[in-house]
């Protein structure tokens, strides 16, 4: 390498250090001053915690003072069924409209798509009168009925772009051997379809954890927030005490990080791997 | 295959993800744009007024003056996405394609973390940050010897909604960068190669050969970003609450939408009026859309990798 080329490496990296550090940077801040006392968040807010300045008094106040465990059960349940359903319906109907020739399916497959450019969230309005009359309105049912309708535009479309790559030789040996369409489904094709399956995941997951807009329409009680709202409201009681606030917001941000760092190799696949594009 | 058996089959694997979409997302919608023709009295009666709400938003001073402020701060918020998000997204995705580069997992791993994060967690840690209270931005710019810049950029009318879209860029430019990324890595090496036995650099191969290939994805982003801007709230919301402050300053559709429907100290909730917020809002949308496809879409060369 010459001269010129190791000035310019160098001058790369220190660019891409400069943004990864804005990037975490307000993060970092964050999560560290959370174990601090009170005096140190003031004074000295750039340090990290040492023996005399290290204190958990936020997150005490935290779990004493609000329900965050019941929290984060609500949005663990909603996350996970909404995904799982998402999965299991987006699945079974992109493998139908690929497979199957029918009059109506491009219209159909056109139907799907429009959802995944249209936000769910103008339709708002008649969704919380729907909840109303049928009772649904602040249950968690109601928040999971939502998340799957707008979850399933996307996976759709994801998954029968994988669906079509699979094999044609696979399904119809098996039609052959005279094996029912519903099983060549579940037994042939669905384990197959198991690298898409991760990268739907992802994109199903992040938004419905983060959501704010339905629970704070559709949700009224305690006993049915989610993460992101109870940390909302949690937030907006408590703005005073620094302590409980950046414990709050670092028990919100740690978990997502944790699964951010687990699932990243498999998210930036499916980012970079041209299913969405 | 029989008729009858293909129906079953039809049935049982497009039922429910049709069912459940057109329940809970397709018909709401419907419902909400055909509410927006109606208005409530006290009893709760609905009346049929047909395009009255609209005549309302749009010409009674009391709902168009905050109306166009919303949209006008709309708009800004999303030409402020376009200018610093995209560029920026662009930059990091030239730079992460380099050929050769090291830590470059490292480095897409740690840049598209704030783009996982929960709005909500994302504004409250900014607010934190920029608070007078806190110090922690005025510090570092005292550092650097620029202390006398420094305001509560977030509290004053003229910067708090530029300050929030700037947070949001900071958010979300990991979605750019990945999609620009992508795309980069998908051009074929030879035209690269071709290039550099020509004899340009890598800055002049990423200006005249690799940014006019991955331009459809970049228009791609801007249309995602155009949708999810005029949608936005949650940020505004966890950050100035649903008044919007100060002064409405940094009200967008997204919370004026929020306000008609529910309501908040000034006001009580109206729905028929916020379907007609919303009825608007799925048009401007719809606009943006068809724009993006008879204009943008249409002209863009299609290569073929």
């Amino acid at each position: 390498m010459t001269t010129d080329q190791r000035a310019r490496s160098i001058s790369v990296h220190l660019v891409l250090i400069a943004y990864s550090l804005l990037a975490v940077g307000p993060i970092l801040l964050v999560v560290m001053n959370s174990f601090k006392v009170r005096s140190a968040i003031f004074g000295s807010p750039l340090a990290p915690p040492d023996a005399s300045t290290f204190s958990l008094v936020g997150y005490e106040k935290v779990f004493r003072s609000s329900h965050i465990l019941m929290y984060y059960s609500n949005s663990l349940i909603v996350t996970l069924v909404s995904m799982a359903l998402v999965l299991l319906f987006g699945a079974m109907a992109a493998w139908a409209l690929t497979e199957y020739r029918f009059r109506g399916s491009t219209a159909l497959a056109l139907f799907l798509s429009i959802g995944i450019m249209v936000p769910i969230r103008l339709g708002s309005v008649e969704i919380l009168n729907m909840m109303r009359s049928t009772g649904l309105n602040d249950t968690l049912t109601a928040l999971i009925l939502v998340y799957v309708a707008q979850g399933l535009p996307m996976s759709i479309f994801i998954l029968s772009e994988f669906t079509q790559q699979i094999p044609k030789d696979l399904r119809d040996a098996a039609r052959c051997d005279g094996v029912p369409e519903t099983r060549i489904f579940f037994e042939v094709v669905a384990p197959l379809l198991r690298p898409a399956i991760a990268t739907v995941a992802v994109f199903t997951i992040v938004p419905i954890w983060n959501d704010l807009w339905f629970p704070l329409i559709l949700t009224s009680s305690d006993s049915t927030h989610t993460v992101t709202l109870g940390v909302q409201q949690f937030l907006g009681q408590y703005i005073t005490d620094w302590n409980s606030v950046l414990a709050a917001l670092s028990m919100a941000i740690l978990p997502v990080v944790v699964i951010y760092v687990i699932l990243s190799r498999q998210l930036i696949a499916g980012l970079t791997s041209g299913a969405v594009k | 295959m029989p008729r009858a058996k293909l129906a079953g089959l039809l049935l049982f694997f497009l039922g429910p993800a049709v069912a459940i979409y057109t329940l809970f997302s397709v018909y709401p919608l419907v419902a909400t744009m055909a509410l927006s023709t109606y208005t409530s009295d006290p009893s709760g009666a609905r009346h049929f007024v047909g395009l009255a709400n609209f005549e309302t938003l749009l010409g009674d001073a009391l709902w168009s003056k905050p109306f166009w402020n919303a949209l006008g701060n709309n708009l800004i918020f999303f030409a402020v996405h376009m200018c610093v998000q995209n560029p920026i997204g662009i930059a990091l995705a030239g730079l992460l394609s380099l050929p050769g580069l090291r830590l470059k997992s490292f480095y897409r791993t740690v840049m598209f973390l704030p783009t996982m994060l929960s709005v909500v967690i994302v504004g409250f840690s900014w607010n934190l940050i920029l608070s007078p209270l806190w110090g922690v931005a005025a510090g570092a710019l005292k550092a650097v010897g620029l202390g006398s810049l420094f305001a509560p950029w977030l509290g004053l009318e003229s910067s708090a909604l530029v300050t929030l879209s700037l947070i949001s860029v900071w958010q979300f430019v990991g979605i750019p960068m990945m999609l620009i990324y992508a795309a980069l890595l998908n051009i074929p090496q030879e035209l690269i190669d071709a290039a550099r036995v020509d004899g340009l650099g890598q800055f002049r191969i990423f200006l005249h050969i690799k940014l006019p290939l991955v331009l459809p994805t970049i228009s791609l982003v801007s249309v995602l970003t155009f949708v999810a801007n005029f949608n936005a709230f949650d940020l505004i919301y966890s950050i100035k609450g649903a008044l919007a402050g100060p002064n409405f300053a940094t009200d967008i559709l997204g919370t004026f939408f929020y306000r008609t429907f529910f309501g908040n100290q000034l006001q009580l909730g109206n729905p028929t009026m916020g379907a007609a917020v919303a009825t608007v809002m799925f048009f401007i949308i719809l606009l943006g859309l068809c724009l993006y496809l008879f204009l943008v879409q249409r002209r863009i060369r299609r290569y073929a990798f």
